[in-house]
């Protein structure tokens, strides 16, 4: 066998790293570097032209001190020059110093490039391996443009080295990775799917990996490589373990391609011919019968081998999801490893369960593995396979053990690691809510959860057990007992105050006959907890005194005193003080009646997904998280009613989880204003008006769930007599309408404006409706559309006045006629006065008119789309921004944005299936502006990064500006 | 670059479709004998990976599992004496052909050195290159047999 000695070949580097090693500090380190930078700089610039060997020597020394941690700015020109050597290893240190420092020198590239297509052309494999591992390591888009021609022939000649095809195979896969667009396939695909069928076991090995990403792109077109890889598949695991000779590791055949054959077959459903599938049954079949035989070797790597092919026939199985009988061997092979002395087996065997579970041919199975799970729970040494138990036990759970699970789970993290303790709060909440018989239970599962966990309860999970005790009036009673109870305890969790803060100021009344939970204890008892929780929590309490006022008015007295006292109505905070300013004053000027009205009990809660899944979702990342509704098909359908989680419609789903206010009980300052809408006729005013179910309308119906969001949109300021004080700056209104053309822009306690419009070309008509949801007339009622300084040359926008009187109740409408002369930054403004009970109403909103409404969507290829990027390469055109997500990172959702913002949204053109791309142009009177968008969302970061390509500078900042409010 | 987009954050790695997206070799000090990235990374990027993957791995015992979870993605790794092979994949990928996969790539690197210790890896560190570009390309495994790469790195070093 080979022998290399210490750094043979090139003395100097040699005695060099030795040096370096030898030093005995951090400065000495650099000093010795700096020497040798000075030398090897003097060297390239002498008069003597360097040999080839000195040149590589010192390319390689620079390579060294490069990998050490240290900038290199020169030798960049002799290492490409190293290329051109007819030396190998010359020309291979001139490849690796290019493969490791690659550098975005274009002049360097076209030269970079010259070599490669040198070593392509010259016959010698050797020569083109290592162009070939140039290209597959640098991969970058020039490299795309000059070779994927020339690649793909290489790959299928006849007369090319097997060794060489193996590069090439992998470095056409590099290609279509980072350049799908300049990779056509088409006419190679059938003799690339019949590499399959090569003799070179080492040509298969690479070439499945080329095919099985292609595959996942083009499913149809590379449909022909099943029956190919099923009967190779076939051959590898029905041979002796010494007929692959080269190709058997540990006595297991071939057992890495083995697993890219069963990873290609996961590309597709089960074969439809019965003869392949017959064989692949075999196969499987086969594969789970050699588990089963005694070890060929006692090495590790021999059961490593034989169960990496096994884990990935169990996963092609479970892809198949056909076959019950395979499916119930996998889950009994499973089981076996469940006990089995190496910790990896027994982690994978947890982590392959978790998918067998929710297969309803092998749930019934991996149940029966229920005790062993709890066991690894409880024994497990390392985390990550506890982690594992968990999953499992989770995905394991149904209607039949779930008390037995969420005790486990509950027991469990009384001492789990911290890591994981939100992760399974959030798991027991979901599952004690979806599979609650009684929801008593559900009620003590979660507030056992805030007494064993209490810091771990996220937000999330307190607004959804509020929720369902609001929707369901079976439980509000115990649960206001058990709080209650609860309370009683010397130290409690900030998050049980605030769920029993929220339940006693629902349904303390369901309480309060028995002497000992009297309202008057009730109160003491929240008040007792008051001083040592947080303003959120204070500011919630606030609102249940408010609440009691209404239930219990013999302790409104005592309640009064409260609110007056000078802590809470000098508080320092503003949001306390003016709660305890507004909810006194309340008390004190509202009859029974208002009160009664503005203090009513919460409407139930529309159905939706549970937030707390979306979470779940969240933390763990799309695809992690089983996701019982969809896989379990309906095999539960005796699960519980009407709380169930149903699914939502996308537009749904943006606003489902809760912002970080804490105001739930829609009692702010603001709230307590609005709440008389909902109970008013106020909210069937506008319904008419839009046929869409747009949230904006939705919100109408459930103003205190739209406070969860938006406690802010529409205070008390609106009426007022200074105009510029009140005008709506609030440029949220505006970002509202980006993404859609009709809603309700604004509404205070006296009228609702509603919109609807549409946009074509640069020109754009807007209906506006005016709501009077008052019963008295609005007299003098007169509106203005101001476009201040520059916007007055930029938009032109023409209406008629509208009747000076609107009836109480009713709605009047008014038509904005709107040009776009040039593109503009700012909104108009429309300002509204009326008098309304003898007093003048002057207030004034920004109209959503933004520059995005001109768009027109335009669809490009793949091709033109990126042509058009880099001629848009000036800095100024480009304006990119990195921003926090606002709402949950749904595709869909994001989609249906780009869309509505007015671009064409472009599939295919982005080699990052995850990223957005669209492109549109802006028509104004004067000038049409092209526009090019990419989207990326990083879902881990909870990041997006917009970047917007425009021929303008001020478009793009707009557009980026704009959009960038929207996710 | 002039590839039309900017270049690739390291948050963003998730996102391709990939397999290996890259390979480790770090002695228990931290220091890396071996970096091969099948995605592009800035410097600054790359130092902070390599400290997280140490951090993550070191701190396991032999009673752990070999895998361990990493960002977006898991490590799978095995420890040889003083130096850690590391092998970051994808969450779906086999954990246990790429923890073999790593035994095969060690077990050449022995053939190859005639008993590897660190100190080949540091004075033939291009050498060690060119058994991994034999092995992996473009982040798959490109070559299993241990005779065919022996053979090809006995050819090459026979044209030194």
């Amino acid at each position: 066998m080979p022998a290399v000695s210490k750094g043979d070949g090139m003395r100097g580097l040699a005695v060099f790293i030795s040096d370096i090693r030898n030093c005995k500090s951090k400065e000495a380190e650099i000093k010795r570097i700096n020497k040798e930078l000075a030398n090897i700089r003097s060297k390239f610039k002498g008069d003597k032209a360097l040999d080839g060997y000195s040149k590589k020597k010192y390319v390689c020394k620079l390579l060294f001190i490069f990998l050490l941690g240290h900038d290199i700015d020169f030798g960049h020109m002799e290492a490409v020059n190293l290329l051109s050597s007819n030396r190998y290893t010359e020309k291979q240190i001139g490849y690796l110093f290019i493969s490791v420092l690659v550098n975005s020198n274009s002049e360097l590239i076209r030269l970079i490039n010259n070599g490669i297509k040198n070593d392509l052309a010259s016959r010698n494999p050797t020569f083109m391996n290592l162009a070939l591992h140039c290209i597959a390591n640098v991969g970058s888009r020039e490299m795309a443009e000059a070779f994927t021609a020339d690649i793909p022939k290489i790959l299928v000649a006849g007369d090319t080295m097997d060794s060489v095809k193996q590069s090439a195979a992998l470095c056409l896969l590099r290609l279509n990775r980072t350049s799908p667009d300049l990779v056509p396939m088409g006419e190679w695909t059938s003799r690339v799917v019949h590499l399959l069928n090569d003799q070179h076991l080492g040509v298969v090995t690479a070439a499945t990996s080329l095919i099985t990403t292609l595959a996942q792109k083009n499913p149809e077109e590379f449909k022909t490589s099943v029956s190919l890889a099923v009967s190779r598949l076939s051959r590898i695991v029905t041979s002796a373990s010494t007929d692959l000779q080269d190709y058997t590791y540990y006595f297991v055949p071939a057992p890495w391609l083995s697993v890219k054959l069963l990873r290609l077959l996961q590309c597709y459903p089960p074969p439809e011919e019965g003869a392949v599938r017959g064989r692949l049954t075999e196969c499987l079949e086969t594969i789970l019968n050699k588990a089963q035989e005694p070890p060929k070797s006692k090495k590790v790597q021999h059961s490593n081998a034989k169960n990496a092919v096994l884990f990935e026939a169990i996963s092609l199985i479970i892809h198949h999801d056909s076959e019950p009988n395979l499916l119930v061997r996998a889950c009994n092979q499973l089981g076996q490893f469940l006990q089995h002395r190496e910790t990896n087996l027994r982690y994978l065997a947890l982590e392959s369960m978790c998918t067998l579970a929710s297969s309803e041919f092998s749930h019934e199975a991996v149940k029966t593995h229920i005790e062993t799970v709890i066991n690894a729970l409880k024994t497990e040494r390392d985390v990550s396979v506890r982690q594992r138990a968990v999953d499992l036990l989770y995905a394991m759970c149904d209607r039949s053990n779930a008390q037995q699970i969420v005790a486990e789970m509950l027991n469990y993290l009384e001492t789990a690691d911290y890591s994981i303790r939100e992760e399974i709060v959030l798991k027991v909440a979901i599952l004690a809510e979806k599979y609650a018989v009684d929801y008593t239970w559900y009620v003590d599962t979660i507030l056992n959860l805030i007494r064993i966990a209490g810091d771990y309860v996220s937000e999330e999970v307190w607004y959804r057990v509020i929720q369902i005790v609001i929707n369901r009036d079976d439980v509000q009673g115990y649960s206001a007992k058990t709080v209650f109870e609860a309370l009683q305890a010397p130290a409690c969790h900030e998050n049980l105050v605030k769920v029993g803060g929220y339940i006693l100021g629902e349904f303390g009344n369901l309480i309060a006959g028995d002497p000992r939970s009297s309202p008057l204890i009730q109160f003491n008892l929240l008040h007792s907890k008051f001083h040592l929780c947080s303003v959120p929590t204070r500011a919630l309490l606030l609102s249940t005194y408010i609440k009691f006022v209404n239930l219990f008015p013999e302790i409104k007295a005592t309640i009064q005193d409260v609110l007056r006292s000078d802590s809470q109505l000098r508080n320092a905070d503003v949001e306390l003080q003016q709660r305890a300013v507004e909810y006194l004053r309340l008390s004190c000027i509202a009859s029974t009646d208002i009160l009664a009205t503005v203090l009513e009990e919460m409407p139930p809660f529309p159905e939706r997904e549970s937030s707390i899944l979306t979470k779940l979702k969240k933390k763990k990342g799309p695809g992690k998280v089983p996701d019982m509704e969809e896989t379990k098909k309906e095999r539960n359908s005796d699960m519980n009613g009407s709380t169930e989680p149903v699914s939502v419609n996308s537009s749904a789903v943006t606003m489902s989880t809760p912002s970080t206010s804490t105001d739930l009980l829609g009692l702010g300052l603001a709230p307590v204003l609005n709440s008389v809408a909902p109970a008013s006729a106020g909210g069937s005013l506008l319904v008419d008006v839009f046929s869409d179910n747009s949230p904006a309308v939705a919100s109408l119906a459930h103003t205190a769930e739209e406070n969860f969001s938006s406690p802010r949109i529409g205070s008390a300021d609106v009426v007022s007599d200074d105009p510029a004080a009140a005008v709506h700056d609030a440029d949220e209104l505006v970002n509202k309408f980006v993404c859609k053309n009709n809603g309700v822009l604004f509404e205070n306690q006296l009228m609702q404006i509603g919109l609807k419009s549409e946009f074509r070309q640069n020109l754009g008509r807007m209906y506006i409706f005016y709501g009077n949801k008052t019963s008295t007339q609005f007299l003098s009622f007169s509106t203005a559309v101001i476009c201040q300084d520059a916007l007055k040359t930029q938009l032109n926008i023409q209406t008629k006045q509208v009747d000076p009187a609107v009836d109480g109740g009713a709605q009047v409408q008014q038509i904005l006629n709107i040009e776009c002369v040039s593109d503009f930054m700012e909104a108009p403004i429309l300002n509204i006065q009326f008098r309304y009970g003898g007093a003048l109403q002057n207030m004034s909103v920004k109209l959503p008119v933004t520059l995005n409404k001109f768009f027109q969507p335009t669809e490009m290829t793949s091709q033109d789309f990126f042509q058009r990027w880099k001629q848009l390469s000036i800095p100024q055109q480009e304006v990119q921004k990195i921003f926090k997500a606002k709402h949950p990172m749904d595709t869909e959702v994001t989609k249906a944005k780009i869309i509505g913002f007015g671009v064409a949204l472009l599939d295919m053109v982005d080699p990052n299936p995850s990223n957005f791309t669209g492109a549109g142009v802006i028509h104004t009177k004067n000038i049409q502006v092209g526009c090019l968008l990419r989207l990326e969302p990083n879902t881990q970061a909870q990041m997006y990064r917009l970047t917007l390509r425009t021929s303008r500078e001020t478009v793009s900042q707009r557009l980026c500006e704009l959009l960038s409010e929207q996710f | 670059m002039g590839t039309g987009w900017p270049p690739v954050l390291v948050q963003e790695m998730c996102f391709l479709p990939q397999k290996i997206r890259f390979i480790l070799i770090q002695n228990r000090a931290g220091k890396t004998r071996l970096a091969k990235w099948y995605m592009q990374f800035d410097d600054d990027e790359k130092q902070k990976l390599i400290e997280e993957v140490h951090a993550v791995v070191t701190v396991r015992d032999a009673k752990h599992t070999n895998f361990v979870e990493f960002r977006n993605f898991k490590i799978i790794y095995r420890r040889y004496a003083g130096l850690y092979f590391c092998i970051c994949v994808d969450v779906t990928d086999n954990n246990l052909a790429y923890l073999e996969a790593i035994h095969n790539f060690v077990e050449v690197l022995n053939e190859y050195f005639h008993n590897v210790c660190e100190l080949d890896l540091v004075f033939n560190f291009y050498k060690v290159y060119t058994v991994v570009d034999e092995m992996f390309l473009a982040g798959e495994i490109r070559e299993t047999s241990q005779t065919k790469v022996l053979k090809q790195l006995l050819m090459l070093q026979s044209l030194e």
